[in-house]
C-alpha cells in the first residue's frame, strides 16, 4: 500500500482486536458477577431452602414466606400498573396525533423513569404508610412499586400496540365497527403479547428494587406467610442486603442472591426472547 | 372488564379499610434500632411459637425512627439502644428490657489491645490520625461510624465524645453488622458496636485494661454500657402487654443472656407499671 | 360492547392524565417538603460545606460533588466500554455470535444494585486497599460499580442508535473502498450520534439515581474527596442514610436534597429528548463522506425495545 504507518487495513485490525478486547472485557465482569454469586449460592439451594420459614434471624431454615411476600409486592404492583400504563398507551398510541400533549405526557412519563427510586420509596412510604396508615406492608409496597413501572409499561405497550399493522385497524373499520369496538375486539388482542411481556420485564425489574422497597414493605422477617395486603415482608433483595450486611448467614446470603439472579435472568431473558418473537411476527 | 381509575381505587380503599381491622389484632410491630433488631428478632421468634396467632414484625430503621414510629403509631413499640431524649420522653415512656455494653473493635491483627478511653476520644476526633501514634504500625487509621440517627453512635458520643464531635472523613456505616463487616476487613479500622454482636471477625479492645465483658459491665467496671428501651405511646393494646411482660419475665431474660447482653436491672424493667 | 367511542376516548384521556398525574404528585410533594426549607434557611446555607443537622447546618456541597465525582468516573468507565460493545455486537458480531452476546448484556442489566454493592465490598475494596491503598471504601470504588451498572442502559440504546442508521449509508462506504473500521469511525458512528448522545445521559440519570450499591462502597464520608481514594458521599447515600429517623427540619434538609436531584434528573431528560431531536439532522449533513444518494428520508429501521 502506502508507506504511512496506519494504513486503513492495520488500522482495521488494531480497531477489531481493541474493540473485541473490550467486548470480553465487559463479559469477563458479567462472568465474575455470575460467578461469585452463583459458586457459593448454588450450592446451598435445595427443596428445604426454598420452602420452609426462614429461623433464627435467617441463619437457618429457608425463604419460603419470602418469596411468596417478594412475589405478592411485585405481582400486585405490576398488576396495579398495568391498568394505568395501557390505558395511557392506548390513548397515546390510537387517540391523538403527535403533537404538545403526546410529547408532554411522554416526556412525564421518561421523567418518572429517571427519578431515583429512593425517592419514590419516600414518597411512597410518607403517602401510603404514613398518611393513608397503611404501615409497612405488602398494599404499600405495591403501590410503590407501580410508581416505579408504570413508566416501563407504558413504553412497552405503546410500542406493542404500534406494531401492530394498521391493515388490523382499517379492516375492522371497514366493516363498521367503532373505533372502541376495534380497540376491544382486534388491536388489543392482536397486541396483548407484546403487552404482556412489557408487564414481565417491569416484574423483574421490581424484584431487584431494594431501597424503594425498605421504606415501604418494610424489612421485618416474617415467619408466615403473609395473611393480608397489610402483613409487612422481606423481599428477596432485602433479605439479601440484611443477610449479606449484618454477616449473619453468608452461605444463605449468596444463596438467596442466587435464587435473586437465576430468577430475574430466567424473567428477563424469556421476555425479551417473546418481545422479539412479537415484534418479528409483525414488524 | 377494563379495570378503571375510579373504580380501582374503590377497590383499594375497600382493601385498606377491610384489613385494618384484621391487622390489629394479630401483628405486633418493632420498629427501631438495629443493634436491638437481632435480640428483638429473637425474642419476636420464640414467642410466636407460643403464640401461633400473632405475628411480629421487627423493622430497624435506627433508634430515633423507632421513637418517631412508636410516636406516630406505625409501630406500637419503638426500640431504642440509647436513652430517650427529654423532648422525646414528654410523649413516650421507656422500659428498659435488656442492658448492652458498646465494645471498641479493630481488626483481629492490630497488635493493639488496650487503649484509653480519652485516646478513643482522640482518635475519633481526628486528633490521633495514625497507628504509629499509638505505638502501632504506620498506617493512617481508618475511622467507621454509624449514622446520625443510631442509638449507637448517640450513646457513644454522649460517653465517650462528650463535646467534641466525630470527624466528618469518618466511613459512615448504616448498622451495627455493617460497621463489623468493614473492620473485619480492614486491618487499619477502628469502630464501635454492641458488645452482644462481637465476634471471631474483629477483635474487642480493652478501655484502659477493662475487658468488654458482661461480668464487667454488671459490675459497673466497664464505661460504654447503655440501655436498650422499647419505648411506648398511650396505652399498650393486650398484645404489647403480654408481649412486653413475657420478655421481661425469666424467658425473655435467659434470651438475652444468649445474646451475650445483659438482663435489664431489676428498676428499670419496673418502670412499666 | 355498545360504549360510545367519545365516553371511551374521555376515560382514556383522564388515565393517560393520571400517569401525568403521579408524577405532578411527586413533584408537588417533594417541592412542599423542600422547598419551603430552602427558603428559610437560605441558599448560602443549603450549599454551604457543613452537613451537621444537630447544629443547624445543611450544606450539601460536599455531596453534590460526591454525586458528581462518582458519576464522572462511572462515565469514565462505563462510556468507552459500552459504546465499544455496541459497536461490536450492532457491527462487527455475526448473527449467532449476537443471539449469544445479546442475552448476556440483559442479563447483566438485570443484576440488582445490592449484589453488585455486596461484590464491591468482597472484591473491590480490599483489591483498592491492598493495590491502591486507602480504606478501600471510596469514590473510585463507587466509580467502578456505577461504571458496570450503567453498562447495559448505555449499550443498549447505543446499539438502538446504529441500528438506526440506514443501511444504505455503511454500503456506500463501503462500496467506495472503506475498510469496516474507517465507516464505522466516519460514517455510522457520526450519523448515530445524537443517539449515543442520549445512552449517555440517560446512563448519567442511572448513575446520579442509584442508592444501594454506592452506600455500601463508598464509605459515606461528607468531605471534599482529594483523590479518588478517599471516600466520599453522594446525595442519595444522603438520603438512604438519614431519612427514616429524620424529622423537622432536618426532614425538611433531606426533601431539599430531593429536590436537587430531581431537578438534575428532568435537566439530563430534558436535555436527552433535546439531543435526539435536534442533534438528528445536522449529522446527515456533515459526516465525511459526502453520500449522493441518500439526501431522501432513509428508511428507520424500526428499534428494538430498550429494555
Amino acid at each position: 500500500m502506502s508507506a504511512r504507518l496506519f494504513t486503513p487495513v492495520r488500522a482495521q485490525l488494531v480497531a477489531r482486536a481493541v474493540l473485541w478486547s473490550m467486548m470480553s472485557l465487559a463479559l469477563g465482569i458479567l462472568a465474575l458477577v455470575l460467578w461469585f454469586v452463583l459458586r457459593r449460592g448454588l450450592a446451598h439451594i435445595d427443596w428445604a431452602f426454598v420452602s420452609t420459614a426462614p429461623l433464627d434471624s435467617g441463619r437457618g431454615g429457608g425463604i419460603f414466606p419470602i418469596l411468596v411476600g417478594t412475589l405478592e409486592v411485585t405481582l400486585l404492583g405490576v398488576a396495579t400498573a398495568a391498568p394505568l400504563g395501557i390505558g395511557t398507551a392506548i390513548y397515546l398510541a390510537e387517540y391523538t396525533k403527535e403533537g404538545r400533549l403526546t410529547r408532554a405526557i411522554r416526556f412525564g412519563s421518561e421523567c418518572l423513569a429517571g427519578v431515583p427510586s429512593i425517592i419514590i420509596g419516600l414518597f411512597g412510604f410518607v403517602l401510603f404508610v404514613t398518611t393513608l396508615r397503611l404501615g409497612w406492608s405488602i398494599l404499600a409496597g405495591a403501590l410503590t412499586l407501580a410508581l416505579m413501572t408504570l413508566p416501563l409499561v407504558i413504553r412497552t405497550s405503546e410500542e406493542a400496540l404500534k406494531s401492530v399493522p394498521t391493515a388490523y385497524r382499517e379492516v375492522a373499520l371497514s366493516l363498521g365497527a367503532s373505533k372502541w369496538q376495534t380497540m376491544l375486539g382486534v388491536v388489543l388482542p392482536a397486541a396483548l403479547p407484546g403487552i404482556f411481556t412489557g408487564l414481565i420485564l417491569g416484574l423483574g425489574r421490581a424484584i431487584g428494587e431494594t431501597a424503594a422497597l425498605i421504606f415501604t414493605a418494610g424489612s421485618s422477617l416474617p415467619h408466615q406467610l403473609p395473611r393480608s395486603l397489610l402483613d409487612g415482608t422481606r423481599t428477596l433483595s432485602i433479605h439479601f442486603y440484611q443477610l449479606a450486611r449484618e454477616g449473619i448467614s453468608a452461605d444463605h446470603a449468596y444463596a438467596t442472591a442466587a435464587v435473586l439472579v437465576l430468577a430475574i435472568s430466567f424473567i428477563n431473558l424469556s421476555s425479551s426472547f417473546a418481545m422479539h418473537r412479537f415484534m418479528r411476527r409483525y414488524g | 372488564m377494563r379495570v378503571r381509575f375510579p373504580q380501582l381505587a374503590i377497590v383499594l380503599a375497600g382493601l385498606a379499610s377491610a384489613g385494618c381491622a384484621e391487622r390489629a389484632l394479630h401483628t405486633l410491630t418493632l420498629s427501631g434500632s438495629t443493634s436491638l433488631q437481632p435480640l428483638a428478632e429473637k425474642w419476636a421468634e420464640a414467642y410466636q411459637s407460643h403464640h401461633p396467632g400473632l405475628a411480629i414484625a421487627v423493622q430497624g430503621g435506627g433508634s430515633t425512627a423507632g421513637v418517631q414510629a412508636a410516636l406516630s403509631g406505625a409501630a406500637q413499640i419503638g426500640l431504642s439502644s440509647r436513652a430517650l431524649t427529654s423532648v422525646e420522653l414528654r410523649d413516650v415512656r421507656a422500659i428498659q428490657v435488656a442492658r448492652d455494653g458498646i465494645a471498641v473493635v479493630v481488626h483481629p491483627s492490630n497488635p493493639l489491645d488496650d487503649l484509653s478511653l480519652d485516646a478513643v476520644k482522640c482518635i475519633y476526633s481526628g486528633s490521633i490520625k495514625d497507628w504509629r501514634q499509638l505505638q502501632g504500625p504506620p498506617k493512617a487509621i481508618t475511622l467507621i461510624t454509624r449514622e446520625e440517627g443510631s442509638g449507637t453512635r448517640a450513646a457513644f458520643e454522649s460517653l465517650v465524645m462528650s463535646k467534641l464531635s466525630i470527624s466528618s472523613s469518618a466511613l459512615v456505616q448504616d448498622s451495627t453488622g455493617a460497621v463489623r463487616q468493614m473492620v473485619s476487613s480492614d486491618p487499619a479500622a477502628i469502630g464501635y458496636i454492641s458488645i452482644g454482636l462481637v465476634d471471631a471477625s474483629v477483635k474487642a479492645l480493652r478501655l484502659s485494661g477493662v475487658a468488654a465483658t458482661e461480668a464487667n459491665i454488671d459490675r459497673g467496671a466497664y464505661p460504654l454500657v447503655r440501655p436498650f428501651l422499647f419505648a411506648l405511646h398511650g396505652e399498650p393494646n393486650a398484645q404489647t402487654r403480654g408481649f412486653i411482660s413475657w420478655v421481661s419475665g425469666p424467658e425473655g431474660r435467659e434470651l438475652v443472656r444468649r445474646e451475650g447482653m445483659l438482663p435489664a436491672t431489676q428498676e428499670g424493667s419496673d418502670a412499666r407499671r | 360492547m355498545r360504549v360510545a367511542d367519545k365516553t371511551v376516548e374521555r376515560t382514556l384521556g383522564l388515565i393517560a392524565l393520571s400517569s401525568i398525574l403521579v408524577l405532578v404528585s411527586i413533584t408537588f410533594f417533594i417541592f412542599k417538603e423542600g422547598a419551603p426549607f430552602v427558603y428559610r434557611i437560605g441558599l448560602g446555607n443549603f450549599f454551604s460545606t457543613e452537613w451537621h443537622p444537630t447544629a443547624q447546618r445543611y450544606g450539601i456541597s460536599y455531596m453534590i460533588v460526591g454525586t458528581a465525582a462518582v458519576t464522572a468516573g462511572a462515565l469514565v468507565f462505563g462510556v468507552p466500554l459500552g459504546i465499544a460493545c455496541a459497536v461490536v455486537l450492532g457491527e462487527m458480531a455475526g448473527q449467532t455470535t449476537r443471539t449469544l452476546l445479546k442475552p448476556a448484556i440483559e442479563i447483566l442489566a438485570g443484576i440488582p444494585s445490592v449484589v453488585f454493592g455486596f461484590i464491591g465490598i468482597s472484591l473491590v475494596l480490599p483489591w483498592i486497599r491492598e493495590h491502591l491503598g486507602g480504606p478501600g471504601a471510596s469514590g473510585l470504588a463507587g466509580a467502578l460499580i456505577l461504571g458496570v451498572m450503567i453498562l447495559p442502559t448505555i449499550i443498549a440504546i447505543s446499539l438502538d442508535a446504529l441500528r438506526a442508521v440506514p443501511r444504505s449509508y455503511r454500503e456506500a462506504s463501503l462500496a467506495i473502498g472503506a475498510t469496516e473500521w474507517q465507516t464505522i469511525w466516519r460514517v455510522v458512528l457520526p450519523a448515530a450520534r445524537s443517539g449515543i448522545v442520549a445512552a449517555v445521559i440517560l446512563g448519567i440519570g442511572r448513575a446520579v439515581g442509584e442508592t444501594m450499591a454506592v452506600v455500601m462502597v463508598t464509605g459515606n464520608a461528607v468531605q471534599l474527596p482529594h483523590s479518588p481514594l478517599d471516600p466520599v458521599r453522594t446525595l442519595t447515600a444522603n438520603l438512604a442514610l438519614e431519612m427514616a429517623y429524620a424529622s423537622g427540619d432536618h426532614r425538611a434538609g433531606l426533601f431539599a436534597t430531593g429536590i436537587v436531584l430531581f431537578v438534575v434528573i428532568v435537566g439530563l431528560n430534558t436535555i436527552a429528548a433535546l439531543v435526539r431531536t435536534r442533534l438528528a439532522r445536522p449529522a446527515r449533513r456533515r459526516h465525511r463522506w459526502r453520500l449522493t444518494v441518500a439526501e431522501q428520508e432513509p428508511e428507520r429501521i424500526e428499534p428494538a425495545v430498550t429494555p
